[in-house]
């Protein structure tokens, strides 16, 4: 854990955050803090509850129980965007792309740039197109502002819903499976891209499933299982065996 | 916030189409065009009244009848929605707007004495301000729609109600309300703005009919709307995937709501200009008129399953269904081949489609 990255007021914070479903409970106590610049990643099986975290914080849902602080102040998100207007942008495991639009529309989707003239708003193309190619410099993406989504790869599309997260001065990005669907040499890219928020004092929230991905960006790992918190961890505290035990449920917690 | 680059960008493997694989010549709007323009030629050559200026107008004329509702519906079907309300709408609208007019025009019914007064004579009706019964009545009929329009929207964005059945109910409610409110008898435009009325609805403005003029109008506002606002970005988004439109912030209830009012504004509109040329609003007007319009939207290119479709096509749709109308009566075809032709074509256009996108 970058101890630096750690002292001071934590970006989110989770007490006791519980979600239920009908009969089922798929989150149980969940307390999680994440803090300025830190990378935490969050592993589990499928029906952990990973997902079901992501999108409370994310503002889909709201939890059935507990309290969410977001820079010391409690927030309750009714929708998505919500949760966008304090600095948390989430990329979607399906990614959230719009097929028939372009790259540059999509990025800008919800938040078009316009110009004005006189008392209407249109739609500043040249701007949108101009910015999203930078964003995907940064993000390495062989991908053309102009082009649609629709014949797009599976990386440049994952290059689209990411440079999204870039528009706004996020404080808190979670990435839900952003290396799942990508070649080689794109998840390089996505995890030097998770280094440079890093840098730049964003928190981030990694779910994936991918152990050597979460070891090599990842300052601190937390482990859920059946809707709960195994374990909470400094990854240099811990070893992918030990991981996967407490994934697999070999290993109760740590 | 800007990073600084190691190295330029290179887009080294990712070309550029072919100029006849992309934009326009790509799409089914596209082929559509070139199909109608192949159309007209063999018209011409199969008859040397076709492309005289008298049939023209009349093309233009018909076509425009049922275009302008077909812009509306093509924006409901951009979202992935569909409104099957669009013909008795036109009926509605038309028959409040010429039931308005006559009323206020019928000294002794409520309200025309602000409107109008009896002349010397004791008999010629003469209105107090030229025109202004015209625009009340119109006003009217267009705010009948609006509010069809609004619970259609309401149906099916806040309640959550599928389209289909939705407007299907309300094609019903609707046609319904134009019976009640005739009595089943249709009424008639009357009074001394009568005639202004029929100028701005079946007239001729330098040799174009008015309808055909209101069309090219709207046809510009609705690209530029679609094209160049967020609201038009917002409506393909929606098409495109509800659910990541949601996510990233586009007010889903209120664009979706925008989409039906603008629909039935529009079918509102249509039926109030064919008023106008029938010189009645009869309340089996325009039955049945939601199937040419949806029709003329797919030919022309629009998706139902959402995200595709623009004026262009629209019209190109509207255009396509009355040439081949007018080539049968030109040709001396039995007229009842017409729908069975409409019904081909349909299934032909999409069937292209189908398989150009198979190729690529």
């Amino acid at each position: 854990m970058g101890t630096a990255a750690v002292a001071g007021q934590p970006v989110l914070e989770l007490t006791g955050i519980g979600k239920d479903f009908g009969a089922i409970r798929a989150l149980h106590g969940m307390d999680l803090r994440v803090f300025p610049g830190e990378v935490v990643g969050l592993m589990g099986d499928n029906g952990a509850g990973k997902s079901t975290l992501v999108k409370i914080v994310a503002g889909n849902f709201a939890p059935s129980e507990g309290e969410i602080r977001f820079e010391g102040k409690t927030v309750h998100f009714h929708r998505p965007i919500d949760a966008r207007t304090v600095g948390i942008e989430v990329v979607y495991q399906d990614l959230a792309l719009a097929d028939n639009l372009t790259a540059a529309a999509n990025v800008f989707l919800g938040r078009e740039l316009k110009r004005k003239f006189g008392p209407f708003a249109f739609l500043d193309h040249k701007a949108m197109a101009a910015r999203a190619l930078e964003l995907f410099g940064e993000l390495r993406s062989e991908t053309r502002p102009h082009h649609l989504v629709k014949q797009m790869s599976g990386g440049q599309r994952q290059a689209v819903a990411i440079a999204r997260t870039r528009l706004s001065n996020a404080k808190l990005v979670m990435m839900d499976e952003p290396t799942a669907a990508i070649s080689v040499r794109q998840v390089e890219q996505v995890l030097s891209l998770i280094h440079r928020l890093k840098e730049q004092g964003v928190a981030v929230m990694l779910i994936s499933h991918r152990m050597p991905d979460v070891f090599a960006v990842c300052d601190r790992v937390i482990v859920m299982r059946r809707g709960e918190k195994r374990a909470d961890k400094p990854i240099s505290d811990t070893s992918p065996e030990e991981v996967t035990a407490l994934i697999t449920g070999a290993k109760e917690a740590a | 916030m800007a990073l600084p680059l190691e190295s330029p960008i290179s887009f080294t493997n990712v070309g550029r189409d072919k100029w006849w694989r992309r934009g326009i010549f790509a799409s089914q709007t596209g082929y559509v065009t070139i199909a109608l323009l192949l159309l007209v030629f063999v018209m011409h050559l199969g008859s040397p009244f076709f492309l005289t200026e008298g049939n023209l107008q009349n093309v233009a004329n018909n076509f425009s009848f049922i275009a302008i509702a077909t812009l509306g519906i093509t924006f409901v079907i951009i979202t992935g929605g569909i409104d099957l309300s669009v013909g008795s709408m036109m009926c509605l609208a038309a028959m409040i707007t010429s039931m308005v007019m006559t009323g206020l025009s019928t000294p002794g019914e409520p309200g025309s004495s602000w409107f109008v007064h009896i002349a010397a004579d004791g008999k010629t009706v003469l209105a107090n301000v030229p025109g202004l019964i015209l625009v009340v009545s119109v006003v009217a009929g267009v705010a009948t729609a609006l509010i069809v329009g609004l619970i259609n929207g309401f149906c099916v964005a806040v309640l959550g109600l599928s389209p289909f059945v939705t407007t299907l109910g309300m094609l019903s409610i609707v046609r319904g309300l134009a019976y009640v409110v005739s009595n089943g008898r249709g009424s008639f435009p009357g009074g001394p703005d009568a005639e202004y009325f029929y100028a701005i609805t079946s007239g001729n403005l330098y040799g174009l009919p008015v309808p055909f003029i209101y069309l090219i109008i709207l046809a510009s506002v609705m690209a530029v709307v679609l094209h160049h606002t967020t609201f038009g970005r917002h409506v393909f988004a929606l098409g495109g995937n509800e659910k990541a439109a949601e996510l990233t912030g586009v007010p889903v209830v209120r664009v979706k709501i925008e989409v039906y009012v603008i629909c039935a504004l529009a079918a509102g509109l249509q039926g109030i200009i064919i008023s106008g040329w029938l010189g009645s609003a009869p309340a089996n007007m325009a039955t049945s008129y939601e199937l040419n319009v949806i029709a003329a939207a797919v030919i022309g290119g629009a998706n139902l399953a959402g995200g595709i479709g623009g004026p262009l096509g629209a019209i190109v749709g509207c255009v396509l269904l009355e040439v081949i109308r007018n080539g049968l009566v030109l040709a001396q075809v039995n007229s009842y081949w017409q729908q069975t032709l409409v019904g081909l074509i349909i299934i032909l256009a999409v069937l292209v489609d189908r398989l150009r996108s198979r190729l690529s």
